[in-house]
């Protein structure tokens, strides 16, 4: 072996400043690009809309009518409604991270980053945290359109530090699980699609109407999927109604375990070696 | 992984490889890509692989990237063993592949400083460092602008500045210039020629046999994965036979009385023409000249054909290089 090279630096593996250095460029474009987040906000922010001012009332008098923790006319309905409204908001911008990642991949700069000394996890950790930055800005909004429709949380500090607490890591999970989309998707389309599921998932919980109110099969369905619990969360804290520890534990463990999955599963692909 | 069992040549030179490659085999699934590729580039050269599209250059240069494993061989690049440290060989290379890896969102002096920033330069060296490779590559009036903005050969040279960043000892250029126009592509040779007075070592894959021709020292013609040839430009075009001049006449006659003269030539009536093999030199030349015009034959017109490297490519592999 030839020892007469200039000796190259020694590779000194700091994957918290190059983790920050990838969100930063994520934070570059988001800035640069409003439309990038105009674009996911618009979703949440029809179905708001749409939900308040042609559903709602009518969906107001059914919660009334049902079990429903809340009930009675349009105002009413926009505070149940919400927590679905700010999930969809992080479904979306889901559908946008995976793009993201995924144009990464095939405009080849991904590659560049493979072939550089870099710490493998960073360019997906840039990828996770520039999508929560996106997230707490689309909330924002979203809350803002919210209140002006009448939206009427009755939560205290403590329970907006726990309603943000839990958004953010909500936000992180389906952040890190948008990485492994774009990893795995073969082209940009394909990747913006599989976020959708995840917007269209609220319907299928307590987010719109109570599960109770549901077929048996599909009642099972929204019990026990992911965003039930959390939305559940999310209204308790919201609407400072009684909150069961139990749904809070899972809305918890949720965030939680998917957030594992997603980093283990997006840092096993990145490392694994491409087809072609 | 399994050691092939490669004669040991290089061991008799003792020159210091930037580049050492031995017994590279890859297939993707029953597909064999790579079938046992040997190379060996000297530090400071410039090293083309030379081949159609499919031959394995790409596959070739993404297994010295470090972005895929090889299913066998041994591969050592600037003294470091790629199997057991891809990290040290990521700090000794760079690459730019064949489409442009830059973020489109990012201004090209950004995608630069980006660049520095993951290589962990300094706050005032990056600046510096951007500023350099903007200058270097006449990029310097579109530094602050979208690469959206830039024209092909512009993306190309940002691309090819991103590798730079880290000051790279072993280059990997795979078709630097596939898809330019003729002008860029003069410019991208140009930059390349820089790059090789200031010591960087490179690996160059390209389908133009004129690209490996202008840049290269060394030549390997790929083909099917494997390496059919290679050498130096004057090697490979000594592998296949000399020149050829061909002299066209005005009439039959003329023809007819050429034919007897340059015996063993062959005759191509319908073109009225016949082609004599041998190097086409000027002392050939003129003797051929003296000759038909000691027997008062008028010559109407004539061609010269030195090989090149198309036809050793075609020798080799019976398939047309693209020009």
């Amino acid at each position: 072996m030839s020892t007469a090279f200039p000796m190259t630096r020694a590779a000194r593996p700091e994957p918290l400043r190059d983790s920050l250095t990838m969100l930063g460029r994520q934070i570059r474009r988001l800035r640069r690009y409003p439309e990038l987040t105009v674009i996911v906000v618009a979703i949440p922010l029809i179905f708001l809309l749409l939900f308040v001012f042609v559903f709602g009332d009518t969906l107001g008098a059914g919660l009334a009518a049902g079990a429903g923790p809340v009930g009675g006319d349009r105002a009413d309905y926009a505070n149940y409604v919400m927590p679905a409204i700010l999930i969809m908001t992080v479904a979306s911008v889901a559908t946008g991270t995976s793009s993201t990642v995924s144009m990464d991949m095939t405009t080849g700069i991904t590659d560049r980053f493979r072939s550089m000394s870099i710490s493998p996890g960073s360019v997906l950790t840039g990828h996770a945290l520039g999508a929560v930055v996106q997230n707490v800005i689309s909330l924002v909004i979203v809350l803002a359109v919210g209140f002006a429709v009448g939206f009427r949380p009755a939560a205290g500090p403590l329970e907006w530090l726990g309603a943000t607490a839990l958004l953010l890591g909500l936000s992180l999970a389906v952040a890190w699980l948008s990485v492994v989309g774009g990893l795995l998707a073969r082209s940009v389309e394909t990747a913006s699609n599989y976020g959708l599921p995840l917007v269209i998932l609220p319907f299928l919980g307590s987010g719109f109407v109570p599960t109770d109110s549901m077929p048996a099969g599909l009642a099972w369905f929204a019990e026990y999927q992911p965003f039930t619990p959390i939305m559940d969360t999310l209204r308790s804290l919201m609407l400072d109604t009684d909150l069961s520890a139990g749904t809070a534990w899972a809305a918890g463990a949720w965030c939680v375990g998917l957030t594992l999955l997603g980093y283990l599963y997006s840092r096993r692909v990145y490392a694994r070696p491409r087809k072609a | 992984m399994p050691r092939q069992d490669v004669p040991n040549g290089h061991a008799n030179h003792p020159r210091e490889l930037a580049i050492d490659v031995r017994g590279l085999h890859k297939s993707f699934g029953e597909h064999s890509v790579l079938n046992g590729i040997d190379l060996a580039v000297e530090r400071g050269t410039v090293f083309a692989l030379l081949g159609p599209n499919g031959a394995g250059k790409t596959t070739t240069v993404n297994i010295l990237a470090t972005l895929l494993a090889p299913d066998a061989g041994q591969v050592h690049i600037a003294g470091h063993d790629l199997a057991a440290h891809p990290d040290r060989v990521r700090t000794a290379i760079g690459l730019t592949g064949q489409f442009a890896a830059i973020d489109d969102l990012l201004t090209g002096a950004e995608n630069l400083t980006l660049m520095g920033r993951l290589h962990h330069l300094g706050r005032s060296e990056n600046r510096q460092r951007t500023e350099t490779l903007l200058n270097q590559f006449g990029l310097s009036g579109a530094a602050d602008q979208l690469p959206s903005a830039y024209s092909g050969g512009m993306r190309r040279k940002l691309d090819l500045a991103m590798g730079l960043v880290g000051r790279p000892h072993v280059l990997f250029l795979d078709e630097p210039t596939t898809g330019l126009d003729p002008r860029s592509r003069r410019e991208m040779w140009e930059v390349v020629r820089e790059l090789v007075s200031d010591g960087v070592t490179i690996l160059l894959t390209t389908q133009y046999l004129e690209e490996a021709d202008q840049l290269a020292d060394r030549i390997a013609l790929l083909d099917g994965g494997r390496i059919v040839a290679e050498g130096t430009e004057a090697e490979l075009k000594r592998l296949i036979p000399g020149g050829r001049i061909t002299l066209r006449f005005a009439d039959q006659v003329a023809l007819a009385k050429a034919e007897d003269v340059l015996t063993g030539a062959q005759v191509r009536p319908a073109e009225l023409s016949l082609e004599v093999s041998g190097r086409a030199s000027v002392s050939d030349l003129r003797e051929l000249l003296n000759r038909l015009h000691g027997q008062d034959i008028p010559v109407d017109d004539i061609a010269l054909h030195t090989p090149d490297l198309d036809d050793v490519f075609l020798a080799l592999t019976g398939k047309e290089a693209v020009r």
